[in-house]
């Protein structure tokens, strides 16, 4: 796209006159349509914001009684979710104690980090570095191609297939552990990372690399010392939304975790996760009850953890392009 | 549970007038027999739901409403007047028994409609083949965590179990764990086919859900304690008690059912009504 701008007569060949782009010459139909148009589209703009606020607003609004309603917080407030380090918020003594679910979804998370990062940041850089032209146009698409398989297909593979693999490889007593949902969710964030990271590895300037390579460095040297670098804040914005997809990613933990609301330092045990607690419970607790409205708290613990992630991303991805743009 | 309240606004009164309007108009146009309500045990509500549909097939213009919410729930209704029969999978509390006998001058009706057992899943390879209550008690409130506890082989025991929010769960903890916790280590799934399903394919395993459920996994005999017999939980068993892990699931109104009410309950208890029972997973009556 060129940026010159039309004011300037300096700049316009002089072999094709512009066409004079004069607002009044144009008929009184047109300006009705482009101003439904703009209207129309200002809606839509608005629309997304106006959703994603009620959605705050509404959540917000569900998890109140937990820190305001005295009759909700004799069962369930801040200080009782870290009271007990059990998670059974149904039967006679309610007990909920969030501690478990903390500790869980940050296995799960951890363990899928630790398989996607390196995995899709390395694909990155091979799509971009060193396959030959036509590798790339073939590997991009089929790796963002599974960002299309929905999470409960990946969910029930890991649920079925990758257990068993799993428990064979390590011994683990429990057939649905952290270890295999972080797999499994791991392979569900690989194509947001490697989409972002790779972007971001393509737009690194061509000069850089001929620089590097002019020096004498090798292609490896040059990809790692150099376009590596010089993306960083790209790929760790790519990590960023990974993290965040991981973070509030339900189905496959669902599926795949055993949601055992369990304490435990090895990632061969059974976990329950926020995200999981959220949707297995939710369909059947009574409205306004402690219970519901803690279930919203934890929505909102989720919500507010992705919300400063994706804004971190966002912090990255516009560091990468200013630097970029020559700073 | 707290009664949410109306927000007031201006949009209240318009509200409340078109609602009035509506229940107006509705009863204007009658024609349509009165609806009979059915409200209570979310264990309960599909078997409500058959037998509505199955009778409302049968008799042409009769419109049966079924809603869970759980029992207590059906017996405020009950109590309130919003419901004609609440379904329940407890027997009714003194308490609220009490308030009916006030509010309308005679104690509620008891139905028993069809009983409800369930079953203990093993691996078919497991040795074990009866448990008593209290043992089943120590494994899932995480006593014994090895086989060998409870004379199997030195291996551990994996658990697994339903959801917090499905009546299975609450009715397991509070007749086999009488109320206590269950273990942490529980892996809850969504659905008695997926505890069947994890059980079959873990040779430490342990489940529990409906009776109906038994592909690729084994029955465990129950005995109520050490001097009782260890019973499966077959449809003879359920239904004479024997099999230890075994409720009522009932029907109750204000007063013994008649005219429509009557009918509807006397399908329920109809070779029709209880061949749905065995269909949705419980166990007949009769």
């Amino acid at each position: 796209m060129t940026a010159t701008p039309v004011s300037s007569p300096a700049v316009a060949p002089a072999a094709r006159p512009l066409r004079p782009l004069v607002h009044r010459a144009r008929p009184r139909s047109l300006r009705v349509r482009e101003a439904v148009i703009d209207v129309f589209l200002r809606l839509c703009a608005l629309s997304a914001v106006a959703g994603l606020l009620l959605i705050v607003v509404f959540v917000m609004r569900e998890a109140l009684p937990v820190l305001l309603d005295p009759e909700t917080r004799r069962e369930a407030s801040l200080g009782r979710f870290f009271a007990t380090p059990m998670w059974q918020p149904v039967g006679d003594i309610p007990k909920y104690g969030i501690a478990p679910l903390l500790v869980g979804t940050l296995k799960v998370v951890l363990v899928a980090m630790a398989f996607a990062v390196p995995v899709s940041v390395l694909a990155a850089v091979y799509a971009s570095e060193f396959a030959p032209a036509r590798v790339r146009e073939g590997l991009k698409p089929v790796i963002e191609l599974l960002a299309g398989i929905p999470s409960v297909v990946l969910g029930f593979f890991a649920l079925i297939v990758l257990a068993t693999w799993v428990q064979s490889l390590t011994g683990a007593v429990s057939r649905l552990n952290a270890l295999n949902a972080g797999f499994a969710l791991g392979l569900g964030i690989v194509p947001t990372i490697f989409s972002v990271a790779e972007d971001a590895l393509r737009s690194v300037p061509r000069s850089y690399r001929e620089a590097s390579l002019a020096l004498g460095a090798s292609r490896w040297a040059t990809a790692w010392n150099v376009i590596l670098p010089a993306a960083g804040a790209g790929v760790s914005a790519g990590i960023l939304l990974g993290l965040a997809r991981a973070v509030g990613e339900t189905m496959i933990v669902l599926m795949a975790s055993g949601n055992a609301a369990m304490i435990s330092g090895t990632p061969l045990d059974s976990v329950r996760t926020l995200s999981a607690s959220i949707a297995a419970e939710l369909a059947e607790v009574v409205v306004g009850s402690p219970h519901y409205s803690t279930l919203f708290f934890l929505g909102g613990i989720l919500f507010l953890t992705t919300f400063v992630i994706n804004v971190g991303a966002g912090l990255f991805v516009d560091r990468l392009r200013r630097r970029l743009a020559g700073a | 549970m707290r009664s949410r309240q109306w927000s007031s606004g201006p949009l209240r009164a318009p509200v409340i007038g078109l609602l009035l309007l509506g229940l107006a108009s509705g009863c204007g146009s009658g024609g349509r027999a009165a609806a009979l309500t059915v409200k209570g045990s979310d264990t309960m509500v599909i078997l409500g739901q058959r037998w509505a549909e199955a009778y409302m097939s049968e008799h042409a213009g009769a419109l049966i409403q079924v809603t869970g919410g759980g029992s207590g729930t059906g017996f405020a209704a009950l109590i309130n007047g919003t419901t004609d029969i609440c379904q329940a999978s407890r027997p009714i509390k003194d308490e609220e028994r009490k308030q009916i006998e006030e509010r309308f001058g005679a104690p509620p009706h008891e139905t028993v409609v069809a009983r409800d057992g369930l079953a203990i899943y093993l691996h078919t390879g497991n040795p074990i083949a009866e448990l008593s209550l209290a043992q089943l008690r120590d494994i899932y409130g995480g006593k014994i965590t090895r086989w060998n506890g409870v004379g199997g082989p030195n291996a551990p025991i994996v658990l697994y179990g339903r959801e917090n929010s499905s009546g299975t769960y609450e009715y397991f903890k509070e007749h086999v764990l009488e109320k206590g916790d269950f273990a942490v280590s529980v892996q809850t799934l969504p659905g008695t086919a997926a505890v069947v399903n994890a059980v079959a394919r873990d040779p430490n395993g342990i489940g529990y859900g409906g009776a109906a459920y038994l592909k690729g996994v084994k029955e465990c005999a129950v005995k109520a304690d050490d001097a009782s017999p260890a019973t499966l939980p077959t449809a003879e068993n359920v239904r004479s008690r024997a099999y230890p892990i075994s409720r009522e699931l009932y029907f109750y109104s204000r007063k013994a059912p008649e005219g429509p009410m009557k009918a509807f309950v006397d399908f329920a208890l109809s070779d029709t009504g209880q061949k749905l029972v065995t269909e949705v997973g419980y166990f007949p009556v009769r």
